[in-house]
């Protein structure tokens, strides 16, 4: 039983970071914005995270500058795309090139420095209940916090009014715009949203999951993030499934490995991956579905004409 | 105007002759590395050998570097661009960049070009390594004393001969001490990535072991240790301050004396192609003071430490293959081929190797 708790403590840990930098981006791409920078601005999440929680000792300063960080860093995106009306690929891949080269060099007084760890939950009585206690009350905080952030979402974006312009948006910025609505304000808000969730997710790699700084500690989840995104065709509550089904996957080929059942381990490495792509062929097969679905602006440009 | 921008590219074209003029007299030294120097690992340890050089020979040298280069044919352009920079020694210091260097090498016969943990050679291309192997033997040996479940996890990184002789190695260290203890093995496919070697101690641990040996770069296995009040070893630099109850030892490598001793040959006009492979008598493999543990298990690893400085050997017969069938007859030392072409597991191993 111990062990069982212990699997699914291990796979929330690693599934935490992947909802939120994906949840984050499930609304960049609802508003018709397609923001390949995740990896970028979650490693600079990383880095402003544990710096901040370094030097001023405290994990929640931490977490708070990562947001911050993060939410900065895809300013930058959206200053590109949304004022100047770059690319929107090509400006997202650069920002991650950018974010892996910057946070090094950002980090490089940070190497080989312990830092800060911030504490799982702890509720005297309630956590130490057997098999539930560790479950429901003993996780780290951003673990709750990713499963409210999934929540509010989903409220926002299919309950309330603003959800519902955000989302006509991203289906037709030309229409939405004639509509008189602001469309490239409310972008502006959603990429920057999109990189608070990045930030903060990076976060969660240098404060909760490994503490410490590293150069690439994001090692691709910015990534599998993008991708989840899409697994879960533009979904929040699949997001959450798909988020938990990596990290599923991953941490039980670990397990099979460590009981001796011979998987090969690159092959369910690439798992994900592949699971995005048989998920876009099925899809792509029902046209309407796909309609509904895909925010029909995603990735083009708007420019207002006056 | 016109004769004011041809005033400006002669002179433009003579500071850059000038330049290079200056640039000629130093010899230019450049390094590749697979993760990033801030791995706090293996990468960093290179470049800590790397600054070293640059301490000691001062003036006479100029480095640079290119991390986070992939294995592939990244590798290929990484070499040739430097190549083609004006380095004149090159240290490619990952398995993987074997077959790039040996392409790249051939294409530069004036570069000299050097390669760390690989087994193919040429002209122009030399070939260095350091016995890990023999610091993991004294691993096992602790690692046997210090589990009281007799299991080990072990997080591994790709299927190649240096890692599994070092799977091979502790494990020959862990039965000199108790002939019954076991490993689990887990590969990340992966030489660096933080969040997985955490994923991998924490399975290891959950399915029982107590200890934690890692083949992989980053110090997040220890972390785990620490958090569990288990017990693990450090990889590639000593990683104490991370794990200051948890890590029993580090196993180190220190490339400094090496690459002076290269790059001074470069200067002199006196390198040629070698084949060394460095152990803990050369000072290329360390071990990290021995910590959290009792006294007995410390002066047992020392005393092995020394017994293998003096020139003892871990693969030392008899050692059976994992399916039992004789390899190293009593008192026969493995010879160097074998151990870097190595593709097999020793008896006691409850493993299949991936091939």
């Amino acid at each position: 039983m111990d062990i069982t708790v212990n699997i699914l403590l291990t796979i929330a840990t690693a599934a935490t970071p992947l909802l939120i930098a994906a949840i984050g981006e499930l609304v960049v791409e609802r508003s018709g914005v397609l923001n390949l920078g995740v990896e970028g601005m979650m490693i600079m999440g990383a880095v402003g995270g544990f710096g901040a929680g370094y030097l001023t000792g405290s994990p929640w300063i931490g977490l708070l500058a990562a947001i911050i960080v993060g939410a900065l860093f895809s300013l930058l995106f959206a200053v590109m795309t949304l004022s100047l009306a770059t690319n929107q690929v090509a400006t997202g891949l650069s920002l991650t090139l950018l974010g892996l080269g910057l946070s090094g060099m950002i980090g490089t007084s940070f190497v080989g420095q312990p830092g800060v760890r911030l504490p799982n939950l702890s509720i005297p009585g309630l956590s130490s209940i057997p098999v539930v206690g560790r479950l429901i009350f003993g996780q780290d905080p951003l673990f709750y916090i990713s499963i409210a952030l999934t929540a509010a979402v989903m409220w926002f974006l299919f309950k309330t009014r603003t959800g519902l312009t955000l989302r006509s948006i991203g289906d037709s910025h030309s229409s939405a715009h004639a509509l008189g609505i602001k469309v490239i304000r409310y972008r502006y808000l959603a990429v920057i949203f999109g990189g608070a969730c990045a930030g903060l997710a990076g976060g969660h790699l240098s404060l909760v999951y490994t503490p410490q700084w590293v150069e690439n500690m994001s090692a691709g989840r910015g990534w599998i993030a993008l991708a989840l995104v899409v697994f879960a065709s533009w979904r929040p509550w699949r997001v959450l499934a798909g988020a938990y089904i990596f990290g599923a996957v991953w941490i039980g080929q670990l397990h099979a490995q460590a009981f001796g059942i011979p998987v090969p381990s690159q092959f369910l490495s690439s798992l994900p991956y592949l699971a995005t792509i048989v998920v876009l062929v099925l899809i792509s097969r029902n046209k309407r579905l796909t309609m509904m679905n895909t925010p029909a602006s995603l990735g083009q440009p708007f420019v207002p004409d006056r | 105007m016109k004769k004011l921008l041809i005033a400006l590219m002669t002179t433009v074209a003579a500071l850059s002759l000038a330049a290079t003029a200056e640039a000629a007299d130093k010899l230019k030294a450049c390094w590749v590395y697979t993760g990033p120097i801030g791995d706090f690992g293996y990468s960093y340890q290179h470049d800590q050998g790397r600054l070293e050089v640059e301490k000691a020979l001062g003036d006479k040298v100029e480095t640079a570097y290119l991390e986070n280069v992939s294995e592939g044919p990244d590798a290929d352009r990484a070499f040739e661009r430097l190549a083609r920079e004006k380095c004149k020694i090159i240290f490619g210091t990952s398995f993987g960049f074997m077959d790039a260097e040996v392409k790249v090498a051939k294409k530069f016969p004036k570069v000299m070009f050097e390669h760390a943990t690989g087994y193919k050679t040429g002209d122009n291309l030399g070939i260095y390594n350091a016995r890990f192997y023999e610091g993991r033997y004294v691993l096992g040996q602790i690692a046997a004393k210090e589990s009281k479940k007799g299991l080990a996890g072990y997080i591994v990184s790709f299927p190649i001969p240096e890692v599994v002789m070092g799977i091979n190695s502790f494990m020959l260290g862990a039965q000199s001490v108790n002939p019954d203890f076991k490993v689990k093995i887990v590969w990340v496919n992966s030489w660096f990535d933080p969040g997985k070697e955490a994923d991998a101690a924490k399975a290891l641990f959950d399915q029982g072991a107590d200890i934690i040996v890692q083949h992989t770069d980053s110090t997040a296995a220890l972390q785990v240790a620490e958090e569990r009040k288990l017990h693990g070893f450090g990889q590639s630099s000593d990683m104490i301050k991370f794990a200051p109850n948890a890590q029993l030892t580090a196993l180190t490598d220190e490339w400094g004396p090496y690459y002076i001793s290269r790059v001074q040959a470069a200067l002199d006009g006196t390198w040629k192609p070698d084949n060394v492979w460095l152990g803990i008598k050369d000072g290329a493999v360390k071990l990290a003071p021995f910590t959290n543990m009792p006294d007995d298990v410390k002066a047992m690893a020392e005393a092995t430490t020394k017994k293998i400085a003096d020139g003892w050997n871990p693969f030392t017969g008899p050692v059976s293959k994992q399916d039992g069938s004789p390899w190293l007859k009593d008192g026969e030392v493995a010879d160097d081929g074998t151990l870097l072409g190595m593709n097999f597991y020793v008896k006691g191993i409850d493993d299949k190797l991936p091939q």
